[in-house]
């Protein structure tokens, strides 16, 4: 499959453990890696990309993510910040006025408070406000989420803030390989993009990524493993335990299972759930933000909407608790794992 | 181990030329031509006239709230016109001089007030951005511009209105520090009006002047005699053309007043006194300018008449194109929001169109 700029789009089930990939060279690696190479396609193949943030340049953003970039491109186009998220926001914004194609790193998700109000009050404004004569073609990555010992502040999952706010889209990969295809899509899109990456999963585990340019759409949820019993929902760093309570059912309850990858939040892919959910007739979707008006709370009403008539058992969320993430010496405990999720599938499988 | 003055290299200076009753300073007479002198009065004039006639549609009901610019017309239409068309003009919210210059129609900027997303679309080729409520935050907007034009190698400029209110806002100090960090084309230019709603400028900041701000980020700061057209002219002019030839930022103070309330909806007896009002509505931008013209010999009140006749005609069918244009579609903001419609959006406009066509409310399409 090819894009409109000639570009490969990822097969449906890129990411899924043991997918087959299409023919074409490969190389192993990690997410920070994939990252990076979205990050290199997108300024090769586009002058007006401009990379910007705190220690994005000369210290290769503080995971590495934009290795090699500033000794690629030069100090025009990787843009070393001072320290002020607003200003690395609202700059972009003015970039993007300007007609070039800013991706701004704010170095944690936590952080990206004090530029928040850039977001709700310009970024995802621009194009309706000026009824289209602005848009803002432009990328806020973020590392989010919890699970590598950090300092408070350095660990939320505050993904509604941004699926509530109209005009962007918040995307989350999970993989390496849907990660550079999503980051790539994104610098691509008409629209702002806020790009939160998981960064428990930036080193955690290698897959084989295309050496060509590679994209996936946003706004498009995948199926990454077909079942036929229940349906487990979730996205970014959450991938991976779900994926392992998935592998547990099967191979301990005999359970068929299928698992569904949102990789956009906003706006969600409500007929990839819906449909999964009818045919199942049961859920749990798994996040670690809190649970409250969390991206869960949105796809319970959604398929209570859609499908309800379907349901053979209510939903379960296994989320992050409505309190602080706490200090990473109880992180372990706080975050969803595979047994909390395959207790509540098995719940929800036995009402 | 010596304790000393650390000498700052940017300075901070005041302009006036013109006193309080358009008197020329000759030392300082920068020799504008009369076209554009007389283009000067008629717009100021633009600005009065447009403003008169907002309240006057506002206590109708034929806008909603409004924010005028009463006694700080000379503020915004001499700064703004020292800016070429290529130029980008970031505006706050009290500034319809500057939009009548820039070429937005005055019916588009009706329309803002009136409520339609519509007053926020620029012409196009025009290279501004729209009216900006939350305050200060449009500051960034003219840095990553101006950030743009250095990194393209444009010779262009930016010039970006704020209020004095807005100089307490982080917005504001995020982007004087990057603009002088990247040494950017842009001009900060703050009118300050004395009043932040309620708050008067002696409770804003203990900073003596709002142009010493600049100091602390590395480039000079100007303050000025904001209801001074002619000091405003020369001061932007200079500082645009600092801003065009990589002598970076500037931070303008020009030093004016809110004569009327902060919106509509405000009652400015609540916090301040009418003595000081009177004292400033003595130093009206638009006598003082206009006393200035008559001695240079090109206006006269037959001129005047004129010139002021020609603007409220203008209004006038501004005013009954605004009222006049058709009922906008209710679905656009479903169509502007995104470049394309995503799925959950698209049935949630469905809804919406069906909602309106039951209830007979807004015609749609």
């Amino acid at each position: 499959m090819m894009t409109n700029d000639g570009l490969a789009l990822a097969p449906p089930n890129a990411g899924a453990e043991g997918a087959e990939h299409e023919k074409g060279s490969m190389t192993l690696m990690n997410m920070v890696g994939a990252l990076n190479l979205a990050l290199d396609d997108a300024m090769r193949m586009d002058d007006t990309v401009v990379l910007l943030g705190q220690d994005v340049g000369r210290d290769e953003g503080v995971f590495r993510v934009s290795a090699d970039l500033l000794d690629r491109y030069g100090d025009q186009r990787v843009l070393d910040t001072p320290l002020a998220e607003a200003a690395i926001i609202g700059g972009a914004v003015g970039l993007a006025l300007y007609g070039l194609k800013p991706i701004a790193e704010m170095q944690f998700s936590g952080f990206a408070y004090q530029g928040f109000h850039q977001v709700e009050q310009h970024v995802a404004r621009f194009r309706n406000r000026t009824r289209g004569r602005f848009s803002l073609p432009m990328v806020i990555r973020m590392p989010y989420g919890g699970g590598i010992r950090a300092l408070e502040h350095h660990s939320e999952s505050r993904e509604a803030y941004y699926a509530h706010t109209p005009g962007l889209y918040m995307v989350i990969p999970s993989t390496p390989r849907n990660a550079r295809a999503l980051l790539l899509a994104s610098i691509q899109s008409k629209d702002p993009v806020i790009f939160y990456e998981p960064k428990a999963s930036y080193r955690a585990f290698k897959e084989q990524v295309p050496d060509e340019p590679e994209v996936m759409p946003l706004g498009k949820a995948q199926v990454v493993r077909e079942g036929s019993d229940i349906t487990l929902i979730a996205y970014g760093a959450m991938m991976r335990p779900t994926l392992e309570a998935a592998d547990e059912l099967v191979d301990a309850d005999g359970v068929s299972v299928e698992v569904i990858d949102l990789l956009t939040v906003s706006p969600m892919d409500t007929e990839t759930i819906t449909t999964s959910v009818a045919k199942t007739g049961r859920a749990v979707v798994i996040h670690e933000g809190p649970r409250t008006c969390g991206i869960g709370s949105e796809i319970v009403a959604r398929v209570v909407e859609e499908s309800l008539m379907y349901l053979e058992a209510p939903i379960r969320r296994i989320t992050g608790y409505d309190v602080q993430f706490p200090y990473f010496a109880h992180e372990r405990d706080f975050l969803p794992n595979p047994t909390r999720i395959a207790h509540a599938a098995r719940e929800v499988l036995d009402f | 181990m010596p304790r000393k003055q650390i000498k700052i290299k940017p300075k901070v200076e005041y302009l006036s030329i013109l006193d309080g009753k358009g008197k020329l300073d000759e030392s300082l007479d920068p020799g504008l031509d009369d076209e554009r002198s007389v283009a000067l009065f008629r717009l100021m004039l633009v600005a009065r006239r447009i403003d008169e006639r907002c309240i006057n549609l506002q206590r109708q009901g034929r806008i909603g709230t409004y924010g005028p610019c009463r006694g700080q017309e000379a503020t915004h239409c001499a700064a703004t016109m020292c800016m070429d068309p290529e130029d980008w003009v970031v505006h706050a919210y009290r500034e319809p001089g500057s939009f009548y210059h820039r070429g937005w129609p005055m019916e588009t900027v009706l329309r803002f007030w009136g409520g339609y997303e519509e007053g926020c679309q620029p012409p196009d080729g025009v290279n501004d951005t729209p009216i900006a409520v939350p305050i200060a935050s449009q500051c960034l907007h003219a840095m990553g511009i101006a950030w743009g034009m250095k990194l393209r190698g444009d010779n262009h400029a930016v010039l970006c209105y704020c209020g004095d209110g807005g100089t307490s806002e982080g917005d504001f100090h995020e982007a004087m520090n990057f603009a002088g960090a990247y040494h950017l084309p842009v001009v900060f230019f703050v009118a300050n009006n004395q009043w932040a709603i309620s708050l008067p400028r002696d409770k804003q900041t203990a900073s003596e002047t709002i142009a010493q701000k600049a100091l602390a980020y590395g480039f000079d700061g100007l303050q000025l005699d904001g209801n001074d057209a002619l000091a405003v002219h020369v001061g932007t002019t200079e500082a645009v053309e600092k801003a065009k030839s990589g002598g970076g930022p500037t931070l303008i103070e020009a030093m004016t007043y809110r004569v009327s309330v902060h919106t509509t909806a405000d009652d400015p007896t609540k916090y301040r006194s009418n003595k000081e009002v009177e004292k400033w509505v003595k130093l009206d931008p638009i006598p003082r300018y206009e006393n200035y013209l008559i001695r240079r010999g090109l206006l006269d009140q037959k001129k005047i008449d004129a010139i002021d006749e020609g603007v409220l005609a203008e209004i006038a069918a501004a005013v009954e194109s605004y009222e006049s244009t058709e009922e906008t579609n209710p679905m656009d903001t479903f169509d502007y929001t995104y470049d394309e419609l995503p799925a959950e959006l698209l049935s949630q406009r469905q809804e919406y169109k069906e909602a309106l066509e039951r209830e007979g409310l807004a015609k749609t399409s």
